[in-house]
């Protein structure tokens, strides 16, 4: 075994002597593996953690903070309608494969993604797309059929990233992008690896060698982190463990704000759920700071309407729906149930979920409601609560960025119909006034609190644990992306 | 000798037949739609009915099984609907893992079994025997995940002797691939080594106390070369069985170790695509677990054959 001490003893010697250069290399560990490569084809948010910003681009991207800032597009000219959006692209551009980027896979891209046979999983980012014209290979026009007050924040989606026609055959195995690192290698089932492009059209990225990991099970995710088998775990999924972290001096823990509102989904078609009386006493019957530290540990923010804190437009509503279980019972009784009544809660895998599903049903049974509670699967949830509408409460995070839009359509899962609502949304669409928006976002936040549509239970928080030379991490998660491109090691 | 392996032949395929219409009607009703999941909550109906055309899911339940099988017997597992690799490939990557992780498992616990078996079984109700009995008690009564998690917290977060997990590859040798195996195949082996230890020793005592152990005896052998001899061939019988259960097992079960170790193992496979729906995933890998486990149990019907004569000529 002599050879073995040896050549521990030089790896030592090695690391000893590299210590004068920065560390370049990162192990970030997250929960979830990808099922494929593709941005465009899929709603797997573990795509976007690995690819989002490190590989793929779009015209405008998310900053950390959520603002939408130029990405492939440096600059552009909205015309006075607010129909046309003529793009000026960044120069010198190139894919992985050493292609060049212009205007022509712009038009591609964004015309796979409106197509009638595109598998894009936010197809209605495009929808108000009619046309998409290249100007000269710098510059690019789309032209939309309304005015939509959204669209540079569509574009910035990770379903909206610029693919290129020659290499999107294999963009699920092999996938090629613009971004600052380029897709190195999958050992599916265990690790991706990204390397650094080094002919980056941007700002380079300081790290050369990125390994994703996927450790699902939470027990597993805690003893990789404390054997220092991972740099970096992003989204990490037993927060009773994060106490222990922070007291170790070898890591620190990083929480922010997603951008997914916990909700108690009711289903408004449902007797007795769709009278409002009824939902009003369940928010007043749901102590959500309970939730919060029952389920989450203490991580989240209570939530009162269904929009993000962190958001400059946002509405303290929680007032609405204040915990008060004697209010609660007198509301039930006015409705007509002073005994209460029973409805089904139907609950997916998350944790927040799961413990959270319980803490609420002690809490409703408390004013008199008992709930069967029933676990789902993810596709057993799709299929019965969401695209079936069979069931009267659940658990969900709302993890896409400003949706307050659900509530305008009235065949969603929680079918709420309120023409009033879905005239404000049309016309928030049609809005460009930064003041207006603002005006009329506050006034749609407070009609779905007053209506009572859901329970608003919380906006969900993310905690990444790292090692504690690690700098540049985002801490909110505006899009779910792990953007690596700023990271370093700090000596 | 050769009737025999006929015969077994025979009932062979016709497990893997009834298997296969098994899997395939399990599988298929299982509620959720793969498309559905794959696109979640912002999917249009169009997008949702372009990719189940992609996918291949609106055939008729008999077309799809015919289309099923019909690829198995050409080597074609079809193609995984959210990985969208051939599943053949996926599976060969995976078993470069899992079967290697059952032979160490199955290598640690005969390495373990028999010395403790046989010697427990020649000190009966001596010290050796009852300290055997109690710590293979504890071995059996222990859950595996449960050892392993203790494994890890020891070896890999306080010593840092191993990771805590992960697979380190073979391209990167032999031995950082066998070291990121050693744990769970030690979680895997210790059950397996208890409960082979005991039979190992019942079935030893068993023989040991039959008549041509005693004529053995008068023939002026010691005991310990009676044992040798004589009983430990005919004692194997019943150890075979187990073992040849137990390798099915370490292939098929080592689901919640591969979990406690994040190994990219078979088991993990199953396990993420069932709550992907990735039924074609789903179906082909538990239809090759059972085409190993029946391959198994006939290399260990072979096996009685060798070792006791008396089989090839009865049957």
């Amino acid at each position: 075994m002599s050879w073995m001490k040896l050549g521990a003893a030089s790896a030592l010697a090695l690391m000893v002597a590299g210590g004068a250069w920065a560390k370049t290399d990162i192990v970030v560990a997250m929960q979830l593996e990808p099922p494929h490569l593709d941005p465009t084809s899929a709603a797997a948010g573990a795509i976007d953690s690995v690819l989002y910003s490190n590989v793929f681009e779009g015209l405008t991207r998310f900053a950390s903070d959520g603002s939408i800032v130029p990405g492939l597009a440096k600059s552009w000219d909205i015309s006075e309608d607010g129909l046309s959006y003529t793009f000026h692209l960044a120069e010198g551009v190139t894919f992985h494969d050493g292609t060049t980027m212009d205007a022509e896979d712009v038009k591609f891209s964004l015309d796979r993604a409106r197509a009638e046979d595109s598998a894009n999983a936010q197809k209605a980012l495009f929808g108000a797309i009619s046309e998409v014209e290249v100007v000269d290979p710098a510059t690019v026009k789309v032209t939309l059929s309304e005015p939509n007050g959204n669209f540079l924040f569509n574009m910035a989606w990770g379903d909206a990233v610029i693919v290129a026609p020659e290499s999107i055959e294999n963009i699920k195995q092999a996938p090629v992008g613009t971004g600052a690192f380029k897709f190195s290698n999958w050992v599916q089932g265990d690790n991706i690896t990204l390397e650094k492009n080094p002919d980056y059209w941007g700002t380079p990225a300081q790290l050369e060698n990125v390994t994703f990991k996927f450790i699902s099970d939470p027990t597993a995710a805690f003893a990789a982190v404390m054997a220092e088998d991972v740099d970096v775990f992003a989204g990490f999924p037993a927060p009773e463990n994060l106490p222990q972290f922070e007291a170790d001096p070898r890591f620190q823990v990083i929480v922010g704000n997603t951008e997914g509102e916990t909700i108690l989904s009711t289903n408004n078609k449902m007797p007795p759920l769709d009278n409002e009386k009824v939902r009003e006493a369940i928010a007043h019957a749901i102590d959500r700071q309970a939730i919060i530290d029952g389920a989450m540990f203490g991580l989240g923010t209570p939530i009162g309407t269904h929009f993000a804190p962190h958001n400059p437009d946002y509405l303290n509503l929680t007032g609405n729906s204040a915990y008060d279980p004697e209010k609660a019972k007198a509301l039930l009784a006015e409705a007509g149930f002073p005994d209460g009544f029973k409805t089904t809660l139907k609950l997916p895998p998350p944790s927040y979920a799961r413990r959270g599903g319980e803490i609420i049903a002690a809490q409703l049974r408390a004013v008199g409601i008992e709930t069967e509670i029933s676990n789902l699967e993810w596709a057993q949830w799709l299929e019965q609560v969401f695209r079936g509408k069979d069931y009267g409460l659940t658990i969900v995070s709302h993890t896409e960025p400003f949706d307050i839009g659900i509530y305008a359509r009235p065949d969603y899962y929680f079918q709420y119909d309120n023409p009033e609502f879905q005239a404000l949304m049309e016309e928030l669409n049609r809005t460009t006034d930064p003041a207006k928006r603002t005006e009329m976002l506050h006034k749609a936040q407070t009609i779905i609190s007053e209506d009572y549509v859901n329970g608003y239970l919380f906006q969900l928080a993310t905690a990444t644990v790292a090692k504690a030379g690690v700098r540049g991490l985002w801490k909110d998660a505006p899009t779910q992306a792990t953007d690596l491109t700023a990271v370093y090691w700090e000596e | 000798m050769l009737r025999y392996a006929l015969k077994r032949l025979v009932s062979l395929a016709l497990s893997l037949i009834v298997a296969s219409v098994v899997i395939f009607s399990m599988v298929e009703v299982v509620p959720g739609d793969p498309a559905a999941y794959m696109l979640g909550i912002n999917a249009t109906e169009d997008t949702l009915a372009a990719l189940r055309d992609q996918l291949g899911l609106n055939g008729t339940l008999i077309e799809r099984y015919l289309s099923w099988v019909g690829g198995m017997l050409r080597g074609d597992f079809g193609t995984s609907y959210t990985y969208r690799t051939p599943v053949a490939e996926m599976i060969g990557e995976r078993l470069w893992i899992s079967l290697p992780l059952a032979l160490y498992a199955l290598t640690l616990s005969t390495l373990i079994a028999f010395p403790a078996g046989i010697w427990a079984a020649s000190r009966r109700g001596k010290l050796a025997d009852v300290s055997v009995m109690g710590i293979t008690q504890l071995g059996v009564a222990i859950p595996n995940f449960w050892f392993a998690m203790l494994m890890v917290l020891v070896f890999a977060i306080n010593l840092r002797w191993f990771s805590a997990g992960g697979f380190a590859g073979w391209e990167k040798g032999v031995f950082p691939a066998m070291k990121s195996l050693t744990l769970p195949a030690i979680a895997l082996a210790l059950p397996q080594a208890s409960i082979l230890a005991r039979v190992m020793r019942s079935s030893l005592l068993d023989t040991l106390g039959e008549d041509f152990i005693r004529t053995a005896r008068a023939k002026g052998l010691s005991k310990r070369q009676a044992l040798w001899r004589h009983a430990l061939r005919n004692a194997l019988i019943p150890v075979l069985t187990i073992i040849g259960l137990q390798f099915s097992f370490l292939m098929a079960g080592a689901i919640i170790i591969e979990n406690v170790f994040f190994l990219p193992g078979l088991g993990r496979l199953v396990f993420q695509s069932i709550s992907a729906r990735d039924l074609i995933v789903v179906e082909s890998v538990v239809m090759l677990l059972v085409f190993a486990v029946v391959v198994v149990n006939f290399a260990v019907d072979l096996a009685y054959a060798v070792v006791d004569p008396r089989l090839r000529v009865r049957t």
